[in-house]
């Protein structure tokens, strides 16, 4: 039987409470909204890029701790990172999310993002981690389309 | 009403006599399994409710040893599976008081029953200018048929709730205009547990000449029906909530109105002849059960009507009161939760927020506890708008839930409020 508080680590908690980098951001020249229908999570993220680097990044929006705190410690670590970069960073954490662990040899160290390792034991709570990532490569593609989970 | 329906039924049950929850728990074999590790605590009954064994009996005996098309063949097994589909039909009529059976189509849900009115009666009766009138805690599937029916020209009207979640009846009133030509309207519901005043609706519209149209489906697994007292135009409910099979489901309207509809789905049984150049369409019911309907499905409704009749209404109903009550009180009394849905009459359903925590992260939580609850905007995104949350936890009785159960609930929110810490 899986633990709760390795899917609900301090870290987590800590972050779904006082997410990082939560406000509008002046200036953003990329933006996408992301919705997960099946629970009503809304998340929209901002962007500026300076040329292919993302020189800051902020997101809004309202949902359950696991879709809070990935979006929060998503921030934190793409800032400043290529746009190369940062997909790499999402097929990694993709990975991880889905089957606990990175299998890419080349794969970028994925940090604090290892927090959500233990998703991959809750199925349905997959999306809840992903939705910001597929919103920012919304947002990064320059699409203007809202992303859904479903 | 109350006091008429209740002298009535109590003449067939012994007074007193109140529902022995443990023994109905052995009817429900689902019930035994434990779910990581704990017993099972089955909270989600007004998304599906479990199925006793006579409905699991009754579905195994179609396949093993009636199974056959109905109204069709003259071999034995044919005759006894259409013997068997229309008593079950007889079952349904007895259930909601119908005059008649052919007052009862089988259909695949409430959903599909709501369907059928927007695209027979629905279609055939308004004009661009008309109204249809729902309530503000609709479910979707009596929001979007009618909303794909307005495409053509009419107009959604939406007669709002209070604070408590009670349908406010002076709006309600002052919106039944020359317009309306049919009212909409939950009987309970399904993300608030409020209890419409569904007699006086259809009074009030009624003296407009407007029809009504009752969605029932979380009204018939917890209190007596009767269409003819309530003298609604249109009923519907689900199987599968009522302790029966998915994938069936029931459409009550007055034989009057049926017989001026047109058809809604074509096909086989629905007709009494059929040329290239002209179809006669079958009588009530048949002409709206075109195809092979769900035999199984229906005989299990059957099984399931008769187990809780067997019961009776008025027991599940006092028994699963007195339990909402008592989650009510023990709810409330955890700081930090808020029931959503605080209507003076309420059936079956607990739903409340967390401060402070989301509801899919209580559900995960008391998923581990082997509790089953559903988080989410119930399919109902209108009510959680009108009462500015995202989402809820909803706690959802049936008959076989205990206080015991309840406890549990109570002891897996301290556990999520201990995590969230």
């Amino acid at each position: 039987m899986p633990d709760l508080r390795d899917l609900y680590q301090e870290v987590v908690i800590d972050h779904s409470k006082r997410p990082r980098n939560f406000h509008k951001l002046e200036g953003a020249n990329h933006t996408a909204q992301g919705y997960n229908p099946l629970c009503g999570d809304k998340v929209t993220v901002y962007v500026k890029l300076d040329g292919n680097r993302l020189q800051d990044i902020s997101f809004e929006g309202s949902g359950c701790a696991i879709s809070t705190a990935s979006a929060s410690i998503m921030t934190e670590t793409v800032k400043g990172k290529t746009a190369e970069e940062a997909q790499a960073l999402f097929e990694s954490f993709h990975d991880l999310v889905t089957t606990g662990s990175v299998s890419r040899r080349d794969a970028p160290p994925l940090g604090k993002l290892e927090v959500f390792s233990k998703v991959s034991d809750y199925p349905v709570r997959v999306k809840c981690a992903t939705l910001v990532w597929h919103t920012l490569r919304s947002a990064l593609s320059g699409r203007d389309t809202v992303v859904s989970t479903e | 009403m109350h006091a008429t329906t209740r002298e009535i039924t109590m003449q067939r049950e012994p007074p007193g006599r109140s529902l022995d929850v443990q023994q109905i728990r052995q009817d429900f074999p689902i019930l035994r399994q434990k779910i990581h590790g704990k017993p099972l605590i089955y909270l989600d009954n007004a998304a599906t409710s479990q199925k006793p064994q006579a409905v699991l009996d009754t579905i195994q005996h179609f396949y093993t040893t009636d199974c056959s098309n109905i109204h069709r063949g003259v071999h034995q097994l044919s005759e006894r599976a259409t013997a068997a589909y229309e008593a079950a039909r007889e079952k349904v009529r007895r259930f909601l008081n119908a005059a008649e059976a052919r007052e009862i189509i089988f259909v695949r849900g409430t959903t599909e029953a709501i369907n059928l009115v927007a695209y027979t009666f629905g279609r055939e009766r308004l004009r661009p200018g008309d109204e249809i009138l729902i309530t503000a805690m609709e479910h979707h599937s009596n929001i979007v048929p009618w909303q794909i029916l307005c495409e053509r020209g009419a107009t959604l009207r939406v007669a709002p709730i209070n604070d408590a979640g009670e349908l406010l009846l002076d709006e309600f009133e002052r919106l039944l205009t020359s317009r309306v030509k049919l009212v909409c309207v939950a009987h309970v519901s399904n993300a608030l547990g409020t209890v419409n005043p569904v007699r006086e609706i259809i009074r009030m519209s009624h003296r407009n000449g407007i029809p009504v149209l009752i969605d029932g489906a979380q009204a018939v697994p917890h209190m007596k029906v009767d269409v003819r007292e309530l003298d609604c135009d249109f009923y519907a409910f689900s199987g599968h909530k009522v302790y029966g099979p998915t994938g069936i489901g029931v459409l009550y309207g007055k034989a009057e109105l049926l017989e001026s509809m047109p058809p809604f789905h074509g096909g086989g049984d629905m007709i009494s002849s059929v040329t290239f150049e002209k179809t006669i369409y079958n009588v009530l019911p048949y002409k709206f059960e075109g195809g092979t309907p769900h035999i199984a499905g229906t005989l299990g409704l059957g099984a399931a009507l008769d187990y809780i009749t067997g019961i009776g209404m008025d027991r599940i109903a006092e028994h699963e009161h007195a339990l909402l009550e008592y989650g009510t009180q023990a709810l409330s009394g955890i700081p930090g939760v808020r029931l959503i849905g605080t209507a003076r009459e309420k059936a079956g359903v607990l739903s409340f927020v967390l401060e402070g925590v989301h509801p899919h992260d209580v559900g995960t939580i008391l998923d581990q506890e082997g509790i089953a609850v559903r988080t989410g905007h119930h399919c109902a995104q209108p009510v959680m708008e009108r009462f500015g949350v995202p989402a809820t936890t909803r706690a959802s009785l049936g008959l076989y839930n205990t206080r015991e159960e309840i406890d549990a609930l109570v002891a897996g929110i301290c556990k999520v409020k201990e995590m969230f810490a």
